[in-house]
């Protein structure tokens, strides 16, 4: 006799579960950890809002969470969540987008959210490559990567998006790899409870294109493997020279800091501060 | 109530000023801007009032925010607007069309100054007339309207909003540097004259398939935060918001019902003004502060007993182009005098077919007021 099994997240999902990347992304990883931190927490679906942009990364809530969904143009996700925060202040607003999203055509919008600390989650997938539009190199792409824009090798040097959180004013940052699925999860259920602005980095495989890249064409285990071996903590990190963590993947909880105010307070306290001036 | 209390009050007030104290007036409780010439005031102005009225004001990095901004903001359930110039629009374009697609309401105000590029920050140029209608990418429409003083300014921006609620829109507003930085006296409406238009919303979840996109009478729109899953999305998507980029029959279909929802209601939206054509030979076609210009013209014409008249559309998007068609019909020769190279000569010649001769009369140089004399010599000398 068939069993009917349902998926256990199957209740956060608008029909059915229905995701429209390649075999072996990292999406179905990142989208399940997120889901999970929200289970987690127990927290009412309702309250979020995820707005993402134009990448793969676009497709992780568009249109499949059965919640508010604001898909919208390429590397301006960060800046439609803004309004909308700023609109609905209770919502738990999530931006999910990609490297190119976030450090290339978004870079502005980026930095000063980061800036601002408005109280958005922006979780970015990383996978070092432009992915849908064929493979070509990004701001993260690693130097001397051959790509489909970079055949003699990419010359430009990568950023290191978790530091650009970090320097632009993000309260609370942190990165893993597609294989520390746990830890992201609770990294993002941190997050989500975080009252300003929280940077999670995914550093995500894209077995497709950037596969090809590091020949491991269409083996997302090799690649997720690769994360393992590379991986080390923010606390081993510390005590190595930068020559010895060459080529290592640095993960962890970078900073956390709730002290500093987050902006739709300080929108309410400008509010307050207008009315008694009025009454006056 | 005692009679005194029904005197309108007035103040003397600068164009953007008048402005912003629209916008505040038709309910707009959150502005994103980001600084220019000649549109700054708005945002000082309202960066002070917003939270007054329990709203919000960010100063964004750029005017791809601002425009963003406005947008989740207005999905968040708010009326919202921004203020820019020409070079600012540029910026905003690939967004503003998100909004037509999405079918967000918002405002937005274009103080227009001299162009092309940087061009003249001060000066005032009606040069992003066309640029307001196919600035992004793909057939659509937009509403717009041109004030020619700060009375308008105030009374065009409730009229924005209230457009924008109705049909789920971006409405912009055509200003240019001198109408945003004239100062005249604003009568402000009695509350019980005040009309103010709400948005249609989904009053509550009614399944994955609810209808809440495409619908020529506007569908209602779900709000973000009140558990009615609103599927939003700029790719071409149904009226249930789920997205299909491989059909074009869902392209086509998607295309022609936005189109439709503003064209369909062209003889709600569109406003014309006109003065003295009843019996004209010549009327002049113009709009904005030009129109001013054309009032003093017809009235000079007048008195030398030459039939001239004037048509002034206060909704330039959409175009009035059966109105300027019955315009044709009657008189001999529609004069174009717009403050650029003739943006909309081409719609008014091609709507008024070859029923009259149109002709394009720009002023004598660029960005400098019309004389009426001028105007009233290109009459005379045609009629």
């Amino acid at each position: 006799m068939e069993t009917k099994m349902n998926h256990p997240l199957q209740k956060y999902f608008r029909g059915a579960i229905n995701y429209t990347t390649c075999p072996g992304c990292g999406n179905g990883i990142i989208s399940q950890a997120i889901l999970w931190a929200i289970e987690e927490l127990a927290m009412d679906f309702n309250k979020f809002a995820f707005v993402s942009g134009i990448g793969c990364s676009g497709w992780i809530p568009s249109p499949s969470y059965n919640t508010d969904v604001l898909h919208v143009t390429h590397g301006r996700a960060i800046a439609f969540a803004t309004g909308l925060k700023l609109a609905t202040p209770d919502m738990k607003v999530i931006v999910t987008a990609g490297d190119g999203d976030t450090s290339a055509i978004g870079g502005n919008h980026f930095i000063h959210a980061c800036r601002r600390n408005i109280g958005l989650t922006m979780i970015c997938v990383n996978n070092q490559i432009y992915g849908m539009t064929g493979g070509q190199v990004a701001p993260s792409t690693p130097y001397d990567s051959k790509t489909t824009t970079t055949p003699y090798g990419s010359i430009e040097r990568p950023f290191d998006l978790s530091q650009i959180a970090i320097s632009a004013g993000a309260t609370m940052v942190a990165r893993w790899t597609t294989f520390q699925a746990r830890q992201l999860r609770k990294s993002i259920a941190k997050a989500i409870l975080h009252p300003g602005f929280s940077f999670i980095e995914v550093i995500s495989q894209c077995p497709v294109q950037y596969g090809k890249v590091i020949g491991k064409r269409n083996d997302a285990v090799d690649m997720l493997m690769d994360y393992k071996n590379r991986s080390i903590s923010i606390k081993k990190a510390r005590e190595l020279s930068s020559d010895e963590l060459k080529n290592k993947i640095i993960v962890g909880e970078f900073i956390e800091n709730k002290e500093i105010p987050e902006l739709t307070q300080e929108i309410k306290r400008l509010r307050k501060e207008a009315l008694s001036r009025c009454q006056k | 109530m005692t009679n005194n209390s029904k005197i309108h009050k007035t103040d003397f007030l600068q164009g953007n000023i008048a402005c912003a104290e629209g916008a505040i007036m038709a309910g707009c409780k959150f502005f994103a801007g980001y600084p220019i010439t000649p549109a700054s005031e708005i945002a000082h102005h309202l960066s002070k009032r917003m939270f007054e009225v329990d709203g919000t004001f960010i100063q964004t990095e750029d005017e791809i925010a601002a425009v963003a901004n406005i947008i989740g903001a207005s999905w968040g359930g708010a009326k919202s607007m921004t203020a820019t110039s020409g070079p600012g629009i540029s910026l905003m374009q690939e967004n503003i069309g998100l909004a037509v697609a999405t079918e967000t309401p918002c405002v937005i105000i274009n103080v227009q100054r001299g162009a092309p590029s940087t061009g003249s920050p001060s000066v005032h140029l009606q040069g992003d007339i066309l640029q307001s209608k196919f600035g992004s990418q793909g057939d659509y429409q937009v509403i717009a309207l041109a004030p020619a003083s700060p009375q308008e300014m105030f009374d065009f921006t409730i009229k924005a909003f209230n457009l924008a609620e109705q049909f789920r829109t971006p409405v912009f507003i055509l200003s240019d540097s001198l109408v945003g930085h004239m100062r005249e006296k604003v009568a402000f409406p009695l509350q019980e004259e005040l009309v103010i238009s709400e948005r249609k919303k989904l009053d509550h979840y009614q399944g994955i398939h609810q209808k809440i996109f495409l619908d020529e009478d506007v569908a209602p729109m779900p709000i973000f935060g009140k558990g009615l899953k609103a599927n939003i999305t700029g790719s071409t998507h149904k009226e249930d918001g789920f997205r299909n980029v491989s059909d074009p029959k869902i392209m086509d279909h998607a295309i022609k019902k936005l189109t439709n929802k503003i064209l369909k209601h062209k003889k709600e939206i569109i406003e014309i003004n006109e003065y003295e054509t009843d019996d004209a030979e010549v009327v002049i076609f113009s709009y904005g502060l030009t129109s001013r210009a054309v009032l003093e013209t017809v009235r000079k014409a007048r008195r030398s007993g030459i039939k001239v008249g004037s048509f002034r559309p206060i909704t330039v998007w959409p175009f009035p182009e059966e109105e300027v068609e019955k315009l044709s019909r009657k008189v001999k020769i529609i004069i174009v005098c717009e403050n650029n190279l003739g943006q909309l000569f081409p719609f008014v010649k091609s709507a008024a077919c070859e029923h009259c001769k149109v002709i394009s009369l720009p002023p004598k140089i660029l960005g400098t007021l019309y004389d009426p004399e001028e105007i009233f010599e290109k009459a005379k000398e045609v009629i």
